[in-house]
């Protein structure tokens, strides 16, 4: 079978896109990677750490984008989305449209032209727990390393005459759209978060010390919101004592009703945050079944700590105290009764919903199940579904995931 | 070597605010570069257009880019036929020292020096392609080595494909039904290797060994002479990369004492009941009753340090599937699940839930005993965790739920005449080596790749993808031979090491440090390069007394000139000075955080960059005291169990190294304390001022380096 075209488009720059798009191009393709945020990276940059190995995420990635910056085949088109996809397997069109960085190509400093802009914004990259300014980079590892204006500042009149007044900005850029031939697509676009606030009993609207897991995450990353120091959101009080609520929302028919798979090692990895901010730092986890399946040694290491607390029971009320903790009571199955604990932070161990589930492909054929997966069959669409697009997974599944998806997409 | 050298001063950026540009153009006309040119944005087109002018006016063999981090515009300065040096003028000055600085500039000055003192000994790397015969291995004739197979054959490769049984199919053959995949609950579809087992069959590119194994590899990638044995005899092949894909074998039961496998016909594996469910009826084998009540005993020998310290991932719901079974064939079926958690990822939660619906009683215990009874079945004891109190049940028949042992645990499958041994380097649990999260495929041993169950308990439907995988990074690894480029991680690099034998003592450091294998000896202790299995870290490099190893574009000899260009004041001016080498994706890309957030570092210090610390040799920490720095400070991977080191050891191995040394200096009245080893993650940014701080405050403890002029 000779296709029309043998060139690959991975739509979405998270660790599974990344990974197809390089090892497309190592197989000798021509490859356009699509990401619609200003930088690549996805969920993991957002991440302090990997379970089980503690080790930080920019670390692999660091690889991969000299990867992508040393091989010619690749092309990246950050703040772009897909909009359309037509033809068929070997003769694909797509339709995309590029947002302008409104940053004029000719400035080479992505740093100081910005510094004198007021920090107001809320920084989507640390979930809103801080303030960015209305240009620069993203985060300091952003690759590419090229500054963008946040859209939001146009919005704002103060943001938007303080954006005309530095010379390497420009605001009349407009959007692009475009149109490429490609042989395959490797649909890639990961995940959202689940919304704590639909679970209303564990108080993630009420209360600024109830936060998700990957709010978490933000909150204890050294280039995070307080510089790696646990501090609760509400009042910057030490966080020495802190709860997590596992299945917030999964294995739930009202929520979501299947397992993200990577919830327990979070919380796990997570705990092991707490206990090396504080010596004297007391955690509970809250669970139905621990599932460390690939990572057993990481839990037993963790059940030996005494300082961590594994409670089988669901929690059923988060309240305020008059110090400023919050409360929780939860049964506890295991020992029989009620748990009682005050707590500084509640961490909610949320789920994973597919982006597919919020935007689907823009393809007719493609098919999803009824949590929002693609489920159709590469073969007969030319669109390769990868990582979280197709089910929950952890970083490893998705490498491993996305490098067979890569040779699919090569292979015709 | 580089005749003519060009140094280029980029002064955009802040650059030219921070540093009087003119001077560092003076400083490289004192390094007599042939040409030195100031530019106020060398990465625009008409600063690179000034760039090749140059070259081609000039006939410059490097040029030395003294503007922005190397971690950026990398295809800007890269030009043909020449050898480019980048000196960090912004990350490694500009950005992160006050501007005007006297300090500023003699750390500008000397990041210039040490660039072009660099180049003299480098050269733009050509390649040496090695001829392949676009031919793979396949060890495993299961689902996973079917799909590496099919993937390999389907992209144009001749592949052979070597199974120990007398068919193919592996463990699918002996399931009755696999497990859903993805969203498909509801039904469970049979394993479908029927298919792929005729896509095989008529595929012109895969030879099929049955009934064989393969009893020795020699050679090397591109060129692996492969010798397969079986019962037509032995057979010789032709190989360019493998692909393992020998899959896994039950735990052995009778080694659980306590659960009574063995002991009793109605005590059986989850293995042996899914043959029962395929032979059609399941009867207990004592009197083939058809059981009344059946117990499972989940994590049998799992999550066990006595027996697999490990999860299996897949006993769970298998036994889930199993109830399935036994709700089919009669709904009326006691089934009693014992265990420690009940581990269902993804979707596999919605067969949980249709199990509890269909009744299936649940208990969260401590198995203390299975006892197989005279009359047929077994009486279990255990510890009901969630009651707290003893729980006896007598059933008909029990399963024990026990875990996956990969086949390579206890047995050989690769058998390479390698120096250090003959098997792909382990992990606890027989699982290969690697750095299984960000780069699970990578072995230590070159265009070897694992896949399925050998690499880590899989269900069929990811068998699949990971043979998959596994087949794209051995064609990968083909196509980068064929250009003489190296594979992960340093994916492209056309440099070699070049081994300059007649100065070879036979000391084998090189040849037992290389973490990839790829240097055997001769009968001397002499190392035998084997050029495509080098992964170019240097490894060996940094392990030669004699220093004998050199690549075109990194050698000692480079670092060493770039080390003694460096300006040192002597000690009545009181500004010490320390070197620091840096791990280039980690530690480098660290500093580059660290200036991109605006912290200051220490004026002090100089850094170099290394492709791993495991390629530091101790000749530099001599070429630096002498010349007299005061301090010496290594910059690389965490290292341990939980190494993030892309070469394995690299860091720790520099650890050893720097002990080493240490111990000789303090017998020369010279402190061991001048040099230090830092784990340096890309994240600790942070931290790199107050490390830097900490070790220059020690070192004005110790004094300035007695060896100063």
């Amino acid at each position: 079978m000779t296709a029309k075209h043998s060139s690959v488009l991975v739509v979405g720059g998270g660790m599974s896109g990344i990974t197809a798009a390089v090892e497309a191009a190592e197989l000798g393709r021509e490859v356009y990677l699509v990401e619609r945020a200003p930088s690549l990276g996805g969920r993991v940059s957002a991440m302090k750490s990997y379970f089980p190995k503690l080790c930080p995420p920019a670390c692999g990635l660091e690889i991969n984008y000299q990867r992508i910056r040393k091989n010619p085949r690749i092309q990246v088109f950050t703040s772009t989305r897909v909009t359309a996809i037509s033809g068929e397997p070997g003769d694909l069109q797509v339709e995309l449209v590029s947002e302008p960085s409104y940053v004029k190509e000719s400035c080479t400093d992505p740093i100081t032209p910005f510094q004198q802009l007021p920090a107001e914004l809320s920084d989507d990259f640390n979930y809103g727990l801080s303030k960015k300014r209305p240009a620069g980079l993203v985060h300091p590892h952003a690759f590419p390393s090229r500054p963008v204006v946040d859209p939001r500042a146009l919005e704002d009149e103060k943001l938007r005459s303080l954006l005309q007044g530095v010379e390497q900005v420009d605001l009349e850029q407009q959007p692009q759209k475009f149109t490429l031939q490609v042989g395959a697509v490797v649909w890639a676009t990961g995940w959202v978060p689940y919304d704590a606030s639909r679970i209303d009993y564990l108080g993630y609207s009420e209360f600024a010390d109830v936060v998700s897991n990957v709010e978490f995450e933000r909150l204890a990353a050294p280039d995070g919101p307080t510089g790696g120091k646990l501090l609760r959101p509400s009042d910057g009080k030490e966080c020495r004592r802190v709860a997590f609520i596992q299945c917030a929302g999964s294995r739930d028919v009202n929520h979501l009703p299947y397992c993200s798979a990577v919830c327990c090692l979070a919380s796990l990895k997570q705990a092991t945050y707490v206990r090396e901010a504080y010596s004297d730092s007391q955690v509970w986890i809250f669970y139905i079944d621990i599932r460390a399946n690939k990572y057993e040694a990481f839990y037993q290491h963790l059940q030996e700590d005494a300082n961590i607390h594994f409670v089988k029971g669901k929690v059923g009320l988060v309240e305020g105290t008059s110090d400023g903790s919050l409360h929780l009571l939860a049964e506890n199955i295991a020992a029989g009764g009620i748990e009682s604990v005050d707590v500084d932070l509640v961490v909610l161990a949320t789920g994973m919903v597919p982006s597919t589930r919020l935007e689907p492909v823009p393809c007719q054929q493609v098919q999803t199940d009824e949590y929002g997966f693609v489920v159709s069959d590469p073969a007969a669409t030319g669109i390769v579904a990868t990582g979280c697009a197709k089910r929950p997974a952890d970083v490893a599944t998705c490498v491993q995931d996305a490098t067979a998806a890569a040779l699919l997409a090569t292979l015709r | 070597m580089a005749e003519k050298i060009g140094c280029f001063v980029c002064t955009g950026c802040t650059i030219g605010e921070a540093m009087d540009c003119d001077k560092l153009v003076a400083v490289a006309g004192e390094m007599q570069a042939a040409v030195v040119e100031q530019h106020p944005a060398l990465c625009q087109p008409e600063g690179v257009e000034m760039l090749r002018r140059a070259i081609a006016e000039h006939e410059l063999d490097a040029v030395v880019v003294a503007a922005c981090s190397a971690r950026v515009h990398g295809d800007t300065f890269d030009f043909e036929d020449v050898y480019t040096e980048r000196a960090s003028l912004r990350e490694g000055v500009a950005w992160t020292q006050p501007a005007g600085e006297e300090d500023t500039q003699m750390l500008a000055e000397d990041v210039v020096r040490m660039g072009i003192g660099r180049c003299r000994f480098a050269a733009r790397p050509t390649g040496t392609p090695a001829p392949v015969q676009d031919r793979v291995l396949v060890i495993g004739g299961g689902v996973t080595g079917l799909s590496a197979a099919l993937a390999a054959a389907a992209a144009g490769k001749q592949v052979d494909l070597v199974e120990r049984e007398q068919q193919l199919g592996g463990f699918a053959n002996k399931l009755h039904k696999i497990f859903p995949r993805d969203a498909e609950v509801a039904a469970y579809p049979g394993p479908d290797v029927d298919s792929l087992l005729a896509r095989v069959a008529e595929h012109d590119n895969i030879t099929v060994h049955l009934g064989a194994t393969v009893t020795r590899i020699s050679g090397a990638p591109g060129a692996f002479e492969v010798t397969v044995g079986g019962d037509g005899g032995e057979q010789s092949l032709a190989s360019d990369a493998v692909v393992v894909a020998a899959g896994w074998q039950p735990y052995d039961a009778a080694k659980i004492e306590h659960l009574g496998y063995g002991r009793g016909p109605d005590v059986i594996t989850n293995v042996e009941f899914e043959q029962l469910a395929k032979q059609g009826k399941i009867a207990r084998p004592s009197d083939g009753k058809v059981p009344e009540s059946v117990l499972f005993v989940q994590c049998a020998g799992s999550r066990d340090p006595q027996h697999l310290p490990y999860c299996s991932n897949l006993c769970c719901p298998a036994t889930l599937k199993h109830i399935t079974y036994l709700k089919e064939q009669s709904p009326e079926t006691v089934c009693y699940v014992l265990y420690k958690d009940i581990r269902a990822p993804g979707h596999y939660e919605q067969i949980f839930e249709q199990v509890q619906r269909q009744g299936a009683i649940f208990v969260k215990a401590d198995v203390e005993r299975v006892e197989p009874q005279q009359a047929g079945g077994a009486s279990v004891s255990a510890q009901d965790l969630l009651l707290g109190e003893p729980l006896q049940v007598e059933v008909d028949l029990v399963v024990l739920a026990i875990g996956m042992v990969p086949v390579t645990l206890d047995s050989d499958v690769l058998n390479l005449t390698y120096r250090q041994g003959p098997e792909l380097p382990e992990r606890e649990g027989g699982f290969p080596n690697s750095h299984f999260i960000c780069f699970p495929y990578e072995t230590q041993r070159t265009a070897i790749y694992a896949a399925g169950a050998v690499r880590t308990p899989m269900d069929l439907a990811t068998c699949v993808d990971d043979g998959t995988g596994a087949a794209a990074k051995a064609l990968q690894a083909i196509e980068f031979m064929r250009q003489g480029a190296a594979c992960h991680p340093r994916v492209g690099d056309l440099s070699l090491p070049d081994f300059h034998l007649q100065r070879c003592t036979q000391c084998k450091r090189c040849t037992e440090e290389c973490p990839f294998g790829a240097l055997d000896e001769d009968a001397k202790g002499t190392p035998q390069p084997n050029p495509t299995r080098c992964r170019r870290c240097g490894v060996c490099m940094g392990a030669c007394p004699e220093r004998i190893v050199s690549f075109e574009n990194y050698s000692v000899q480079m670092i060493s000139e770039g080390i003694k260009s460096i300006f040192v004041p002597d000690e009545f001016e009181e500004k010490p000075r320390v070197l620091a080498f840096a791990c280039e994706n980690d530690a480098m890309a660290a500093l580059d955080m660290a200036a991109m957030n605006g912290l200051q570092l220490n004026p002090y210090v100089r850094v170099i960059p290394v492709r791993c610390l495991g390629s530091f040799n101790i000749i530099w920490v001599a070429d630096a005291l002498s010349r007299g720095i005061d301090g010496i400070m290594l910059m690389g991977c965490r290292f341990g169990d939980d190494y993030q080191c892309h070469f394995i050891k690299g860091s720790e191995l520099a650890n050893t190294r720097l002990k080493n040394v240490g111990d000789t200096l303090d017998r020369l009245m010279l402190e061991s304390e001048r040099l230090r080893l830092e784990q340096v993650a890309i994240n600790d940014w942070r931290r790199l001022p107050q490390m830097f701080d900490d070790f220059l405050a020690r070192l004005d403890e110790l004094g300035p380096n007695p060896y100063k002029e």
